[in-house]
C-alpha cells in the first residue's frame, strides 16, 4: 500500500480528496438513524486549502474525519463516497486504511495538549507515522522532524524533541503537531481548529508558520474551523456547512466579498470588525463627571495564603484602579492568565483583595462576601462562562430565576410569577421555559437564563466573565445585541470580560487592558483603539485577524516583531510586566520601576515609561 | 517528586502511629485487666497487684503505649495471657503459612489477572470480554467461602483430588510441593482478588484508551499492538501497579477467612483464637503485623502512582 | 428548523471543484428561501433512555425474591429456626428429604427454615449497618466539604487513619472489645462503612462546591444551609444512590464473614454466614455438601444479583475509541 512518492510528483490541481454524496450518521439501538452528515460532495486539490466553516453541530469536523476514513465513535458512514488519491476510504477496513494514516493524510486536532501522549517523548511522537509505516528511517525522520522545528520557528529546535509535551508551552505544541502531521510527507492534511484554543498574539504566529509550512510542502489542506477571519488568512477555497449540509462554497475572496446564502450573509454580519480609529462612541467629555457606580483603588489579590506582607501566596493583580460609570460598559481585555476574571471575582467579592478598596455607589464595600449587606450584594451580580456550570442542572428554570427574586425581593408590586416571566421576556426565552430544566436547553439559550438570572437583583452593576466565548459566531453576536438593548432598556452597567478586542470594542465604552495582572492602558474605547498605544496594546490590535484576504502578510510585517509568542506572561515584582516582550523596553528602567501613568487629559491612560509622543508613532 | 515521596512516607508513619493508638486503646476498653485473666479467677488480690506492677499496669496508659511501642519495634510482643507463651514463639510457628500462601497467590494470580484484564480491554464488547466480565463481576461480589465452596465441590467432591482441609507440615517442600499443598487456599484467594484485577485493570486501560492521544495514534495508522503497549499501557502503568498494590493489602484480610475454612494454622486463625480468648497482648501484636503490612502496601500503591506521572517525572 | 433541501448528490460537482477553470468562479449557492431562520442547532445528540440489560434483570429479580423471603420468610418457613423437623430420628446432616427440602444441619435443624430465617438477620442487619454508615458518612462528609480547609483536613486525616486499617481488623478488635450482638454489629459495620462513604460524600461536595451554581449561590449571599440541601444534596444525591448498592455488598461480605469466623451473629440465632462456619465440619469429613453450599449460595446471588444491577447502572460509556483500532 505505501506508495514512493517525492514532491516532484505532485502537479497542482490534481484532485487529491473529493466526497460524493457523503452521508455520516449515528444509528440508535432501536436501528433509527440521526442524520449527522446529509450528503456532502467537494473537491480537495493539490496545492490548495479548503476551509470548511459552520457552528457546532453543522458536520465539519465529521466530514473532515472522514478523509481519514474515520468516524467518531457512535457514528458511521452511511452513504457516498470518500475519495483520496482515487480510493473510497468509507469502505476500507482499519488494516487497509493504516497505511494511508500518517502518510498519505494527516491530522491536526484542536488540542494539542490532550493530542500528545504524556508519556512519551516529543520526537518519538513526532517521528512516529513516517518510521512505523517505512517510508523513511529514523534518521531520516529524524532530520525531516529537526527541518520542520526550524520551519516552524520553534526555540532550541535541536533538543525540543527530547521533552516530553508537558514541558514545552501550549503554543508550541501546536506547532509541534504540525511538525507531527507533516513530518510523513503527507498529500493531504485535515487541520481541527488548529489555533482557537491560542490567544490571539499566538495565534497570528502559529497561522503563519501553518501557512508557510504547508505552502513548501506542496500539500493540500482541509481547514476546519467557525472562525471566518481566520478562513480568509489561510484558505483558497471556502465551504459554509449548515446541520450537515453544504450552504455555499466557493473562492475566499469571492465568498468573503460577496456572500450570497442568507446563511452565509448571517455569519458574515456576526463578526464586528475593529472599529476604525475614531469610529467608536466618543464619550470622553463625560469622563470629568466622576460619579462612578463601581470604583477600585490600588487593588492587589492572588491566591493562596496572604503571607506577612499582606501579599498573596500566588498574586495575580497589581495595583489595579478601575471606575465603571453608571449605565455604560467597561471592557476587560487581556490574555490568558492576564487576571481579568480574577479582577471580576474581586468585584464580586468572590475572591477577598489582599489590598486596596472598592467603592459602590460611594460605600466602602467589604473584600469579603461575608462583610457585604444584601442590598449591596444584590447591586453588584457575577455571569459566569460557562452557563453549563453555572446553572443548578436539579432546577428549573422558573426556580433558578425565581430565587433571586424572593431572596432580594425584587417582585415590586408582581406576583413571583409575572417577575419570572417579565425575565423570560427581557432575554427574549419563550415563557414555556420556566418550567424546563437547564439540560434541555441549547447553548445560547442556557447563556441567555444566566444572564436573566443577574437582571433578577435588578443590580447596578452586572459582571460578565468571557460570557460569549464558549458560543458559537451568531449565537454570540445575537447574545451581544441583547446586552446593549438591555442596558438601553435598564440603565444598568456592565463589566464585559473579554479575551477578543474585537467582540469587546464592539460595544464596550470604555476599554482596560490588562497585562499580567496590571493595567497596560484603559480610557474611552477609541482612545485605546488609536495611538498613541501602549505596546502591549499595540501587539493586542494588530493581531486580531481581519476577514479580508492578505491581512496575514501584511501583519506580520507591520506588527511588532519578534514580540509574539516568544516570552511568557509573569506577573513581576517591579516594573513594567510587559518588559520581557516589549519593542521599545528601555533595560534598567521598565525592569525595575513602575510605569508611570500617562495622562491624554480625556480620561485616557497609558502605563509606560515612554513618552506619549514616542507611543504615538 | 522526591519530596512529595517523603511527604508520603511520613504521611505513611504518622498513620502507624495512628494505627498502633487505635490498637492499644481500641484493646484497652476490653472488660477485665490482664493480670486478673492471666492469674485466673481464684488469685488473691495481693497477687493481682503484685502481677500488675510486674506488668507495668499501674503506670499511667502513656507510659504503657510508649513502652509497648517501644518493644514492639524491638520485636517483643509481649507475652501471651492466654497460654503465657510468647507471642513470637506462638507466631514462629504460624507466620510461613500465612506468608507462603499470600506470596504464591500474589506470583500466581497478579500475572494471570492482569493478562486477562488487559486482553479484555484489547478487544472491548467481544464474546471473549463479556464472558470475562460476567465472571469477574459475579466473582467480585461472592464472599470468599462461596469461591472456597465451589472449589471444593469441584475438585474434592466431584474430581476427588485433595482434601477439603489443608493438612500436613511444609517441612522440606519444593515450590511445586508447596503450591499443591496449598492448591485449594491459593486458588480461593486467587479468584478472589483475580475478579477484582481484571475488572481494575481492564478499566484502567480502557479509560487510558479513550483520551485523545490514543484517537491520535489511531488517525496516525499507529498498529493496534503498538497502541496497546506503547501508547496505553506506558499511561496505564500507574493505575494498574496502584490496583495491585490495594489488592495485595486485600490480601490480608482475605486469608483469614481462608485458613479458618481450610482449617490450618496461620497467623490469622491466631488472631481469631486470641479475639475469642480475649488475649489482647495477642491482638495488639497481631493487629500491629497485619496493619503494618496494609499500610505499607498502601504507600507502595501510592508511590507508584508518582512514579509513573511523567510530570512528576521529568518536571519542567 | 431549515425546510431547505439539496437535490442528492449536491447535484453542481462541476461548480465545486472549478478551480482548473477561470472561466467559472466556482462559487457554488445552495437553494434556499429568504426568511428561513437558522436556529442554534441542537449541543448533541438526544441521549438514549436507560434500560436494565438481561443481566441487569436477572440481577433485580433475584433481589426482589430475597427481600420478599427477608420480610415474609418467617411466616412461610416450614420450621421454626431452632426446631427439629425429625425429633424422632435425630442425625446431623441428613440429606434432603421430605419435610426438608435441603436437609438438616450439624445440630439436625431444617436447613432451609434457617435459610429463610437467617435471610431477613443478614439483609436486616447489613441494611441497618448501611443506612448507619450513609447517614453518618454523608452529613460529616458534606459537612467537611461545606466547612473552612481547617475543620476539613482535622476530619479527614482522622478518617484517613480508620481507612487505612483493614475493614476485618478492625471489627475484630471491636468484637474483642464488646463483645458480639446485633446492635454491636450493626454499629461496628456502621461506623467502618461510613469512613469509606465519608470519603465519597466529601468528593463529591467538594467536586460540586467548586461549581459555578454553588459559588453563585454564595455570591447571592445564600446561607450554609441553603447550599447544603438546594444546591449541593440535589447533586449528590445520584451517585450518592447509586454507590449504597454497591456499599450493601460490601457491609453483607464483611458482616457474613465476621459471623463465618465465629464473632458475628452468635448461635443459636441463624445466619448465613454463622452457618457457613457451623456446618463446615460436613464438607471437611466430606459428609454433606448443603449444610455449606446453601448458606454460602445464599449470600452470593444476594450479593451477586445486587451487583449485577449496580454494574448495569454504572456502566461507564469508556471504551468505544478501542472497537477503532
Amino acid at each position: 500500500m505505501a506508495q514512493t512518492r517525492n514532491p516532484g510528483d505532485r502537479l497542482p490541481g490534481d484532485i487529491v480528496f473529493e466526497t460524493r454524496d457523503l452521508r455520516i450518521g449515528a444509528i440508535q439501538h432501536d436501528g433509527s438513524e440521526i442524520r449527522i452528515v446529509k450528503g456532502v460532495d467537494f473537491k480537495v486539490r493539490r496545492g490548495e486549502v479548503v476551509a470548511l466553516i459552520g457552528e457546532s453541530g453543522s458536520g465539519k469536523t465529521t466530514i473532515s474525519l472522514s478523509a481519514l476514513g474515520y468516524t467518531k465513535p457512535g457514528l458511521s458512514f452511511t452513504g457516498g463516497e470518500a475519495l483520496l488519491l482515487g480510493q473510497d476510504v468509507t469502505k476500507m477496513t482499519t488494516d487497509e486504511l493504516r497505511p494511508l494514516r500518517g502518510i498519505s493524510v494527516a491530522y491536526l486536532a484542536q488540542s494539542a495538549a490532550a493530542t500528545f501522549n504524556p508519556s512519551i517523548r516529543i520526537n518519538e511522537q513526532v517521528t512516529e507515522a513516517p518510521v512505523l509505516h517505512g517510508t523513511k528511517t529514523q534518521a531520516e525522520a529524524n532530520a525531516k522532524a529537526l527541518d520542520l522545528y526550524r520551519a516552524l520557528e520553534l526555540p532550541d529546535p535541536d533538543t525540543i524533541g527530547e521533552r516530553y509535551p508537558h514541558q514545552v508551552s501550549g503554543g508550541q505544541l501546536q506547532r509541534l503537531m504540525a511538525a507531527m502531521a507533516l513530518c510523513g510527507d503527507p498529500e493531504l492534511l485535515v487541520l481541527d481548529e488548529p489555533t482557537t484554543a491560542l490567544d490571539v498574539t499566538t495565534q497570528i504566529e502559529v497561522l503563519k508558520a501553518f501557512k508557510q509550512v504547508i505552502q513548501e510542502e506542496g500539500a493540500a489542506a482541509i481547514y476546519v474551523t467557525h472562525d471566518l477571519a481566520v478562513v480568509a488568512q489561510i484558505a483558497d477555497r471556502v465551504i459554509v456547512l449548515y446541520n450537515g449540509e453544504i450552504k455555499e462554497a466557493g473562492p475566499v475572496h469571492e465568498l468573503i466579498t460577496n456572500p450570497v446564502h442568507p446563511y452565509t450573509r448571517r455569519l458574515m454580519a456576526a463578526i464586528r470588525p475593529m472599529p476604525e480609529a475614531g469610529q467608536g462612541e466618543d464619550s470622553s467629555d463625560e469622563h470629568l463627571r466622576a460619579d462612578p457606580a463601581l470604583a477600585a483603588k490600588g487593588i492587589d489579590a492572588g491566591y493562596g495564603v496572604i503571607g506577612s506582607n499582606g501579599k498573596a501566596a500566588i498574586p495575580v493583580l497589581r495595583d489595579v484602579d478601575v471606575a465603571i460609570e453608571r449605565g455604560k460598559t467597561v471592557g476587560i481585555i487581556g490574555e490568558s492568565g492576564c487576571g481579568k476574571s480574577t479582577l471580576a471575582r474581586v468585584f464580586a467579592g468572590l475572591l477577598p483583595a489582599s489590598d486596596g478598596e472598592i467603592h459602590l455607589d460611594g460605600e466602602r464595600l467589604s473584600p469579603d462576601l461575608a462583610g457585604r449587606t444584601r442590598e449591596q450584594l444584590r447591586k453588584v451580580q457575577f455571569v459566569y462562562q460557562m452557563a453549563d456550570t453555572a446553572l443548578n442542572p436539579r432546577q428549573r428554570i422558573r426556580d433558578i430565576l425565581g430565587r433571586p427574586i424572593d431572596f432580594y425581593r425584587t417582585a415590586e408590586g408582581m406576583t413571583r410569577r409575572q417577575r419570572v416571566d417579565q425575565l423570560l421576556e427581557m432575554v427574549e426565552l419563550p415563557l414555556q421555559f420556566a418550567d424546563r430544566y437547564p439540560h434541555e436547553l441549547s447553548g445560547g439559550q442556557k447563556q441567555r437564563v444566566n444572564l436573566a438570572r443577574a437582571l433578577a437583583a435588578n443590580p447596578e452593576i452586572v459582571l460578565c466573565d468571557e460570557v460569549t466565548s464558549a458560543l458559537d459566531t451568531i449565537v454570540a453576536a445575537n447574545v451581544i445585541a441583547l446586552l446593549t438593548r438591555l442596558q438601553r432598556e435598564t440603565g444598568v452597567s456592565f463589566v464585559f470580560i473579554s479575551h477578543d478586542l474585537s467582540t469587546v470594542s464592539s460595544f464596550a465604552d470604555e476599554i482596560v487592558v490588562l497585562y499580567a495582572g496590571m493595567v497596560a492602558e484603559q480610557g474611552p474605547t477609541d482612545r485605546v483603539l488609536s495611538p498613541p498605544f501602549h505596546p502591549y496594546t499595540r501587539l493586542l490590535v494588530s493581531s486580531v485577524p481581519e476577514p479580508r484576504v492578505g491581512w496575514l502578510e501584511e501583519a506580520a510585517q507591520t506588527r511588532e516583531a519578534k514580540a509574539g509568542a516568544s516570552g511568557s506572561v509573569q506577573l513581576t515584582e517591579t516594573g513594567c510586566p510587559f518588559f520581557a516582550r516589549c519593542p521599545v523596553a528601555i533595560a534598567g528602567t521598565c525592569d525595575v520601576v513602575d510605569p508611570p501613568k500617562l495622562n491624554d487629559g480625556a480620561g485616557h491612560i497609558i502605563d509606560c515609561h515612554r513618552s506619549l509622543e514616542e507611543l504615538g508613532g | 517528586m522526591r519530596g512529595l515521596i517523603l511527604r508520603r512516607i511520613g504521611i505513611g508513619l504518622i498513620t502507624v502511629l495512628a494505627v498502633s493508638i487505635i490498637i492499644f486503646f481500641g484493646t484497652k476498653i476490653l472488660p477485665g485487666d490482664a493480670a486478673q485473666i492471666r492469674l485466673g479467677q481464684q488469685a488473691t488480690p495481693e497477687n493481682v497487684a503484685a502481677f500488675r506492677e510486674r506488668l507495668g499496669l499501674d503506670k499511667p496508659y502513656w507510659v504503657q503505649y510508649l513502652t509497648w511501642l517501644g518493644n514492639f519495634l524491638r520485636g517483643d510482643l509481649g507475652i501471651s495471657l492466654a497460654s503465657d507463651v510468647p507471642i513470637t514463639n506462638l507466631i514462629a510457628d504460624r507466620y510461613k503459612n500465612t506468608v507462603i500462601v499470600s506470596c504464591l497467590t500474589a506470583l500466581i494470580g497478579v500475572p494471570i489477572s492482569l493478562m486477562l484484564g488487559i486482553m479484555a480491554a484489547m478487544f472491548p464488547g467481544s464474546l471473549y470480554d463479556r464472558i470475562l466480565t460476567f465472571i469477574s463481576v459475579t466473582l467480585v461480589a461472592a464472599p470468599e467461602f462461596f469461591t472456597a465452596t465451589l472449589l471444593v465441590l469441584l475438585f474434592v467432591f466431584a474430581l476427588d483430588i485433595g482434601n477439603a482441609v489443608v493438612v500436613g507440615s511444609t517441612e522440606g517442600k519444593g515450590f511445586f510441593e508447596l503450591i499443591s499443598h496449598f492448591a485449594l487456599p491459593i486458588a480461593t484467594l486467587s479468584f478472589v482478588i483475580a475478579s477484582q484485577l481484571i475488572r481494575m485493570s481492564r478499566a484502567a486501560v480502557l479509560n487510558v484508551m479513550s483520551s485523545p492521544y490514543i484517537e491520535m495514534a489511531i488517525l496516525k495508522g499507529v498498529p493496534r499492538g503498538r497502541i496497546i503497549f506503547r501508547h496505553a499501557l506506558l499511561n496505564a502503568i500507574g493505575p494498574i501497579v496502584n490496583v495491585v498494590a490495594l489488592n495485595l493489602a486485600y490480601l490480608v484480610t482475605g486469608v483469614i477467612v481462608v485458613e479458618v475454612y481450610f482449617a490450618y494454622p496461620g497467623l490469622a486463625t491466631l488472631i481469631v483464637q486470641g479475639v475469642q480468648s480475649r488475649d489482647f497482648v495477642l491482638i495488639q501484636g497481631l493487629g500491629m503485623i497485619f496493619c503494618l503490612t496494609y499500610v505499607i502496601l498502601m504507600l507502595i500503591a501510592d508511590i507508584a502512582a508518582y512514579a509513573s506521572n511523567p510530570r512528576l517525572r521529568h518536571p519542567k | 428548523m431549515s425546510n431547505e433541501t439539496l437535490t442528492p448528490g449536491g447535484a453542481h460537482p462541476d461548480m465545486l471543484g472549478g478551480m482548473t477553470d477561470p472561466e467559472k468562479t466556482g462559487h457554488f449557492v445552495a437553494p434556499y428561501d429568504e426568511g428561513v431562520s437558522f436556529d442554534e442547532l441542537p449541543d448533541s445528540a438526544p441521549k438514549e433512555r436507560f434500560r436494565l440489560s438481561l443481566t441487569g434483570w436477572i440481577g433485580a429479580i433475584i433481589v426482589v425474591f430475597w427481600l420478599l423471603v427477608a420480610v415474609f420468610g418467617p411466616f412461610i418457613a416450614p420450621w421454626g429456626e431452632n426446631d427439629l423437623p425429625f425429633p424422632d430420628d435425630y442425625s446431623e446432616f441428613q440429606s434432603p428429604r421430605a419435610g426438608a427440602w435441603l436437609g438438616t444441619d450439624v445440630e439436625d435443624r431444617d436447613i432451609l427454615s434457617r435459610i429463610v430465617f437467617g435471610a431477613g438477620r443478614t439483609i436486616g442487619i447489613a441494611f441497618a449497618a448501611t443506612i448507619l454508615a450513609y447517614v453518618l458518612g454523608v452529613v460529616l462528609g458534606i459537612g467537611a466539604a461545606v466547612s473552612g480547609p481547617k475543620v476539613d483536613m482535622v476530619m479527614s486525616r482522622i478518617n484517613d487513619a480508620f481507612l487505612s486499617l483493614p475493614t476485618i481488623m478492625l471489627g475484630l478488635v471491636v468484637v474483642a472489645a464488646v463483645g458480639s450482638s446485633i446492635p454491636v454489629l450493626i454499629c461496628t459495620a456502621g461506623l467502618i462503612y461510613a469512613t469509606v462513604v465519608f470519603r465519597l460524600a466529601r468528593a463529591l461536595g467538594m467536586e460540586i462546591m467548586v461549581m459555578d451554581f454553588v459559588e453563585a449561590a454564595k455570591a447571592r449571599g445564600e446561607g450554609r444551609w441553603w447550599i447544603i440541601t438546594r444546591e449541593i444534596w440535589p447533586n449528590a444525591a445520584m451517585p450518592l444512590i447509586t454507590d449504597f448498592g454497591l456499599r450493601l455488598i460490601y457491609v453483607i461480605l464483611f458482616i457474613s464473614s465476621l459471623s463465618f469466623l465465629g464473632l458475628g451473629v452468635q448461635p443459636p440465632q441463624a445466619d448465613w454466614g454463622s452457618m457457613v462456619r457451623e456446618n463446615l465440619g460436613a464438607l471437611q469429613y466430606g459428609e454433606s455438601v448443603f449444610p455449606v453450599l446453601a448458606p454460602a449460595l445464599s449470600i452470593a446471588t444476594l450479593t451477586v444479583a445486587i451487583n449485577l444491577v449496580v454494574d448495569d447502572v454504572s456502566a461507564q460509556a469508556g471504551g468505544r475509541l478501542s472497537k477503532r483500532l
